[in-house]
């Protein structure tokens, strides 16, 4: 039979040669090898003093976006939710009030909206099914926490603050946007 | 006389002193160098790169909970770390750490005892020490403890007999007994590793099994005795098991370098023109560079080779090391009175 990688290697029973048979040479073979990872560079990154980095697409934890004035993108339809394979996203719609034109950019928004960091895989299937480039994953890492309930993120985690924009242009090139409007 | 007391007995509290501050730091030493041979960083989380850590260790081993388990025998059970330790503390005595110093008029050997029969007294000591492990295991009352407490005797006592016949080739060459002549007769580069390397060769290899260091661990393996014999001790009873194991290290380090490596020697120390206290004090510092040193290569053979099976373990030490240091013992008596001859 024909090996796949070339590296397959017959095994012998062929008897060992006196040198062999004291493993002496190969004890001091080994302790060299040993001695050859002292002076190797360590594989540790020390976060968090240390952070590793990460690419500008990295797929963190989530930002709802707001547009130029300021208001909230998200009008509560629910792909999101319907896309999320974890059925991390729940949320709930409201109308919007005359007056509040300013706060949320349709007629309708979302007055709750919640992910569960812990129920997330990051896939990205949210922000893939979003239809007012609403939702994004971002670079930043969801902190640990003592308690579950702390996991489940709200609007006020969620939302972006007007004065703190978050970059999100370069997981919004222009051939992520025309591949995402030419599938649909 | 009242200072010669006085000296000895600062020399003996700065070696008990150096003991045990050793012995702390080989378990330091020991997790950093696990951590480079494994691409790793290693403990550096206390004080700069960790050095507090053995200090953090120890106040963690002391707030534990002191368990005595109730079908134990209470007193066996507390006396069983006493004696490890003890006995570890004890060997100390007899190893010449530097040649003559003269202070306040007196001249005085770096040696707590020069004691005519020092190789004797060690290999004794070593011989209680298998009582400490074996009251321990046995008063624990638990099947994983007497199980590995059985086979750390075995071990000891089997390899012991391997060990005491190749210094008897040292023994042999050098004419005495006594550690500080041994150092002695090795003055001038004239090292017993040159002359005897078999002898040195099967002496490590059983410094490592009286040690129960690995390869040779085999009394405690988690995946069949959970901790061997030390299983049902916590706290600082647990704490001395340990530290009796790095003391014993040391101890077996510094044995190997007065045995073998020349002790407190070191080349071209006649040629320097220093005085004798200067001599004697890089003498000292000598040889902890070679006790150092061996630690180190305790530790560097853990990581490298993998356990014995136990049936391999005796294998090799009835059947390997045996007949080897009886055929080395022959083979120097034959030489020396060959050379007597010509």
């Amino acid at each position: 039979m024909k090996s796949l990688t070339n590296r397959s290697k017959a095994v012998s029973n062929k008897k060992m040669s006196f040198l062999e048979r004291i493993y002496l040479p190969a004890i001091i073979g080994g302790l060299f090898i040993t001695l050859k990872h002292l002076f190797k560079r360590r594989a540790t990154v020390k976060w968090p003093d240390e952070e590793r980095p990460r690419s500008d697409v990295y797929r963190g934890r989530h930002v709802l976006k707001r547009d130029e004035n300021g208001a909230e993108r998200c009008t509560a339809c629910g792909l999101c939710a319907v896309a999320c394979p974890a059925e991390a996203i729940t949320m709930t719609s409201m109308e919007r009030k005359k007056g509040e034109e300013g706060l949320y950019r349709e007629e309708k928004y979302a007055s709750v909206y919640e992910i569960n960091m812990l129920r997330c895989i990051f896939c990205g299937l949210c922000e893939e099914a979003c239809p007012k480039e609403a939702i994004f994953l971002t670079k930043e890492l969801v902190p640990t926490n003592y308690e579950r309930e702390n996991f489940i993120y709200g609007k006020d985690k969620l939302v972006e603050p007007v004065s703190k924009r978050v970059d999100v242009s370069k997981r919004q090139t222009l051939e992520v946007v025309s591949k995402k409007y030419n599938d649909r | 006389m009242s200072t010669l007391l006085i000296i000895k007995t600062v020399l003996i509290l700065i070696v008990f002193g150096i003991t045990l501050g050793i012995a702390m730091y080989s378990t330091y030493l020991e997790r950093k160098v696990a951590a480079f041979l494994q691409d790793r960083v290693g403990p550096d989380r206390a004080g700069p790169w960790g050095i507090l850590q053995p200090l953090a260790d120890g106040g963690k081993m002391f707030f534990k909970e002191d368990f005595i388990p109730q079908k134990s025998e209470k007193w066996l059970f507390i006396l069983g770390p006493g004696i490890a330790m003890f006995v570890a503390c004890m060997t100390s005595a007899v190893i010449p750490w530097g040649g003559n110093l003269t202070l306040f008029g007196e001249t005085f050997k770096l040696q707590v005892a020069n004691v005519d029969i020092g190789i004797l007294y060690i290999l004794g000591f070593l011989s209680i020490g298998v009582y400490g492990i074996m009251i321990g295991g046995w008063a624990s009352n638990n099947k994983y403890s007497l199980y590995g407490a059985v086979r750390a005797s075995s071990q000891m006592i089997s390899y012991e007999l391997a060990m005491g016949l190749s210094i008897l080739a040292v023994i042999m060459t050098s004419g005495s007994l006594s550690l500080g002549d041994i150092v002695e007769s090795q003055h001038g580069g004239q090292w017993n590793v040159f002359y005897q390397p078999l002898a040195f060769l099967l002496f490590i290899v059983c410094a490592f099994a009286e040690c129960n260091r690995a390869p040779f661990d085999l009394a405690e393996c988690e995946t069949e005795l959970i901790g061997g014999y030390h299983t049902e001790y916590s706290s600082m009873k647990l704490g001395f098991y340990l530290f009796a194991e790095y003391i014993n290290m040391f101890i077996s380090s510094a044995i190997i370098s007065v045995l073998f490596f020349g002790g407190y020697n070191f080349p071209f120390m006649d040629d320097l023109g220093l005085s004798e206290n200067a001599i004697t004090l890089i003498g000292v510092m000598v040889f902890f560079a070679k006790i150092t040193f061996f630690i180190f290569f305790f530790m560097w053979v853990r990581w490298t080779l993998p356990r014995f099976r136990y049936d391999q373990l005796m294998h090799l030490g009835w059947k390997t090391l045996i007949p080897l240091a009886i055929l080395n013992l022959m083979g120097t008596g034959a030489w020396l009175i060959f050379k007597d001859q010509f």
